[in-house]
C-alpha cells in the first residue's frame, strides 16, 4: 500500500484545491483523445470524435471529463484507501469497457499537463513529484482488478 | 505515426520561443525527470548533485535542448540527422529507450507551465509526436 507523509498529503490537497474540475476535466480528456487518438474507441457512444475540432467541441465528452476528474477527488479525500476506493471502477473498466490499462497512465499524464497549464501558483518539481506519486497510486488502483 | 506537414509547421512555429528559454526549459525538465522517476538517476550517478541547482544538471539540460534543436533542424530526416546522438545513447550511455518518454513527459509539463494557454492540445499533440520521433531516432542504433 502506498504511504503518504503529512507533507505529501498537504501538497496533493493544495494542488486539488486549485483545480477547477469543470475546466480541467474536459481539457484533460480532450488532450487524451487528441494526443492518443486510439483512445477514441472507448467513447464511440458520444458521437463524432473523428477530428480535432469534433473532439474539442463534443459536449458529451466534455461532460464525461468532469465525471472522470470528480472521481479523482475521491482519492484526494481518502489517500490511505485509494485501492479500495477504485476497486469497483477498476472492475468496470476491465470487464465492461475493456480499457487497455496503459491508457490510465496516459490520462494521468494529460491531467498533469493540463494542471501545469492552468495552475497559477508554482508547480515545481517537488510538487510535481508528489502529484505524480499520488496519480501513480490511482493508476495502480485502476489496474488492480484486471488480473 | 509520422509527422504531418501541420505537425512540422506547429513545431517550427513554437520552437524559436522554446529556444529563447532553452536554458530554463532544459535544466528544469532534466531535474524533474531525476526527481520524479528516480530510476533515471542511474545514468547520472557520477554527479554528486542531481538537483535543479546543480551546475551539471544545468549544463546538461542545455545540451539536451541543443540536441532537440538539432532534431528540429533535421526534422525531415531525424534517423540520419541524429546518428551520432544515437550512437552515444546506445553504445556509450546505454540508456534504456523506455526512459525517453519519461523525459518527454517532463518536457511537456515544463512547456505547459511556461506557455500556459498557448500549449493547446494541438501543440501538445505535435510536440508529443515530435518527441516520440526523436526517441525513435535515438534508439535507431540500439540493435
Amino acid at each position: 500500500m502506498v504511504k503518504f507523509t503529512e507533507q505529501e498529503r498537504d501538497i496533493v490537497r493544495a494542488v486539488w484545491e486549485k483545480v477547477d474540475v469543470d475546466e480541467v476535466g474536459p481539457e484533460a480528456l480532450i488532450r487524451v483523445l487528441i494526443t492518443y487518438p486510439w483512445t477514441e474507441r472507448y467513447f464511440g457512444i458520444f458521437g463524432d470524435l473523428f477530428s480535432i475540432s469534433a473532439v474539442s467541441t463534443n459536449a458529451k465528452l466534455a461532460e464525461h471529463g468532469k465525471v472522470v476528474l470528480r472521481s479523482l477527488g475521491r482519492a484526494v479525500e481518502d489517500m490511505d484507501n485509494i485501492k479500495n476506493a477504485y476497486a469497483e471502477l477498476s472492475r468496470l473498466h476491465c470487464e465492461k469497457i475493456h480499457v487497455d490499462p496503459d491508457n490510465f497512465r496516459l490520462l494521468a499524464d494529460c491531467i498533469t499537463i493540463t494542471i501545469a497549464c492552468k495552475l497559477k501558483s508554482t508547480f515545481n518539481s517537488n510538487v510535481q513529484a508528489t502529484w505524480q506519486k499520488f496519480l501513480t497510486a490511482v493508476v495502480e488502483a485502476m489496474t488492480s482488478q484486471y488480473n | 505515426m509520422s509527422l504531418t506537414d501541420n505537425d512540422i509547421a506547429t513545431i517550427k512555429a513554437i520552437w524559436p520561443k522554446i529556444a529563447k528559454v532553452a536554458n530554463e526549459i532544459g535544466p528544469d525538465s532534466l531535474a524533474r525527470m531525476l526527481r520524479i522517476y528516480p530510476q533515471t538517476k542511474i545514468y547520472f550517478s557520477h554527479w554528486s548533485d542531481l538537483s535543479i541547482d546543480s551546475t551539471k544538471v544545468k549544463e546538461h539540460g542545455v545540451v539536451i535542448m541543443k540536441g532537440l534543436s538539432l532534431a528540429v533542424e533535421k526534422i525531415n530526416d531525424m534517423t540520419n540527422g541524429l546518428q551520432d546522438l544515437s550512437q552515444k545513447h546506445a553504445f556509450q550511455m546505454r540508456v534504456d529507450p523506455g526512459n525517453f518518454k519519461l523525459l518527454s513527459q517532463c518536457i511537456h509539463v515544463v512547456l505547459a507551465k511556461r506557455f500556459k494557454a498557448e500549449y493547446t492540445p494541438e501543440v501538445h499533440l505535435a510536440m508529443d509526436k515530435f518527441l516520440s520521433k526523436v526517441a525513435l531516432a535515438l534508439a535507431e542504433k540500439y540493435r
